[in-house]
């Protein structure tokens, strides 16, 4: 972060230090950036659409092929990769404030190894129901994410409690992952794309799924933007300002739990987002957090809209997983804002 | 309005650490706690603060049970300071004492936007941190930082505040200040300030009461100059002191040897 000169303006209001201005820009640049990579991804792919053509048809004047490439597949694709990226970028953002933890990310609290074993036993076991994996991958996800909210609880939780039984719950399903690939590693193929997590396929009925979340939590995580400041003093200065830690430590769970699950449920385990993504933010606009989630979440659109574009058309005809993209090109940048900031 | 413990009682994992102490901390004046180290001082002032629910007894502030009280209405009651407070990276002075408006706000109601700032500049005025309200608190000195974290104390408007060892890690300057702040606020607000020092001269030039904790109780509270003896330094910390008046007319202990 660059250093506040220090300076004295008597009277100046909180809401005007130079450096929101700062923030403000930075949450316009994220915003565009947002935007461009949903219009990136409409155009691009197998079949180019251009800019004009996608206008025609949202004023209802184009119809024909291209019309139906873009609203039955490249529209609804968008909007889901969109959404995914908001909702595991917010989750992961809430709970590294709740944990204190900077390793925090929806995979800490069981969402992964919950969703995955889910998928993967419906993949496997039941190819013929596969229609019930996004369902019961949400179920399993929540059912993973309690548990370990169970288990973890003495007297109150305490993040650290959270996160080593987080991390034994998750080894015992990933076991279960495991052996399940091996049992069956002749249809192994689809649990493989499930477990890096993929957008091919994805339409309408995923968004309808997603965008109830997606909204409901990102109004809840602004509304606790305040008490997620106050959360990342520690329990001890919290409680003294007044805050019900445990009650928002728990509220705040449920909501990231929520969040993450709808996405983890849709795309597969795409672990990437809700771990770099706010940490990126974090770096590049501050720690507080009435910036931070906003930022995190056109963030985390942006970046999934453009590694989506980018695993679709750069090996053309062959689609790749959105998660390998992400991981291949986040992890250096991450690195890079990473080497330079601190 | 005072802020009363009875029979108070606590033990952390099996090892008692308070047991049937009683104490009352009187409104206006400035309480210092003295101790052997782990005689459980910060102990009794968390649990007073309301950070400990997990306590036989009763603490009351001004009469009422602060079981009965919500943890908002606390806050605005009664700011404690810990020991080494921490704060994300890039937090300035100025957003760390606008933090201790969070008890005036809820969820939905941002609070009252003109008090708020008020408090902030009066808080920050009152502990004279507004020159570098702009900066981050992790490059400030640590006297500067005790004073910001005071400031976000002082934000709450409380009757009572409560400091857990404020001037450790001080040189002796800004351990001076931080007093003279204590007593200013003392002085001009009425504030009711208890306050766990391990200086005893401090204890002896800047509180009006004393209270002796050791032994898991209160064993002794009053004037310093009649609980800061030689022989209670004896006593309870097993030291040699030889007393002295300063250039002030003060009397200053100077501790000689420890005592077998």
């Amino acid at each position: 972060m660059k250093k506040t000169t220090e300076q004295k303006l008597p009277g100046r209001r909180p809401e005007t230090d130079c450096s929101s201005k700062r923030r403000i820009s930075l949450l316009v640049i994220f915003a565009v950036l947002a935007c461009l990579g949903g219009i990136i991804s409409v155009m691009k792919g197998s079949v180019a659409i251009p800019l004009e053509e996608i206008l025609a048809v949202f004023r209802g004047e184009s119809i024909g092929t291209h019309q139906q490439i873009l609203m039955n597949i490249r529209l609804p694709r968008t909007l889901v990769a969109a959404l995914v990226g908001i909702n595991l970028a917010l989750s992961g953002a809430i709970l590294q404030a709740i944990m204190k933890n900077p390793l925090a990310d929806p995979h800490i609290i069981g969402i992964s190894s919950g969703a995955g074993l889910a998928g993967i036993v419906v993949m496997l076991l039941l190819p013929e129901y596969s229609w019930l994996i996004t369902p019961v991958a949400f179920v399993g996800a929540m059912g993973a994410a309690m548990l370990i909210y169970i288990l973890a609880w003495k007297n109150g939780i305490r993040p650290i409690r959270i996160i080593l039984a987080g991390v034994a719950v998750s080894a015992f399903f990933g076991a279960g992952i495991s052996a399940m690939m091996i049992f069956y590693s002749d249809r192994v193929h689809s649990a493989l794309m499930w477990m890096v997590g993929g957008l091919s396929a994805r339409s309408w009925p995923h968004v309808e799924l997603l965008w109830p979340y997606t909204l409901a939590g990102g109004f809840l995580a602004i509304l606790a933007a305040r008490h997620l400041n106050i959360l990342q003093l520690g329990d001890e200065l919290a409680r003294g300002l007044g805050l019900s830690v445990e009650k928002t430590r728990l509220l705040l769970t449920a909501v990231a739990a929520l969040l993450a699950a709808s996405a983890v449920s849709v795309v597969g385990l795409l672990g990437f987002v809700g771990l770099i993504v706010p940490h990126a933010a974090r770096l590049l606009i501050g720690s507080d957090y009435r910036y931070l989630l906003p930022a995190s979440a056109l963030l985390g659109a942006a970046v999934v809209t453009f590694s989506d574009t980018f695993a679709r058309t750069a090996f053309a005809p062959v689609e790749l997983p959105v998660g390998i993209i992400m991981a291949v090109l986040g992890a250096p940048f991450f690195l890079f804002l990473l080497r330079k900031e601190l | 309005m005072a802020l009363t413990v009875e029979k108070l009682g606590v033990s952390i994992a099996h090892k008692v650490i308070l047991h049937d102490l009683s104490v009352k901390f009187p409104s206006g004046k400035r309480t210092a706690v003295i101790g052997p180290n782990g005689a459980g001082k910060s102990t009794l002032l968390r649990t007073a603060a309301g950070l400990n629910s997990n306590y036989c007894g009763t603490v009351r502030l001004g009469g009422t049970d602060i079981r009965t009280i919500s943890r908002r209405a606390m806050a605005k009651k009664l700011a404690i300071l810990p020991q080494g407070a921490t704060v994300p990276a890039d937090t300035t002075v100025r957003q760390l004492v606008d933090y201790g408006r969070f008890p005036y706000r809820s969820w939905f109601r941002p609070g009252n936007a003109q008090k708020d700032r008020e408090a902030v500049e009066w808080a920050m005025g009152v502990t004279k941190v507004e020159q570098f309200a702009n900066r981050q608190v992790q490059t400030l000195s640590g006297g500067e930082r005790q004073r910001a974290f005071l400031a976000m104390a002082l934000a709450q408007q409380p009757e009572f505040l409560l400091l857990d060892e404020p001037t450790t890690y001080l040189d002796i300057a800004h351990q001076l200040e931080v007093m003279e702040i204590v007593t200013h606020i003392k002085e001009q607000y009425g504030m009711t300030v208890v306050m766990v020092l391990h200086d005893i001269n401090h204890a002896l030039q800047y509180a009006d009461e004393i209270a002796v904790l050791t032994d898991h109780k209160v064993i002794a509270q009053g004037a310093p100059r009649d609980i800061l003896t030689v022989d209670m330094l004896a006593k309870v910390f097993h030291v040699k002191a030889d007393i002295f008046t300063n250039s002030q007319g003060a009397a200053v202990l100077s501790p000689v040897e420890l005592v077998r």
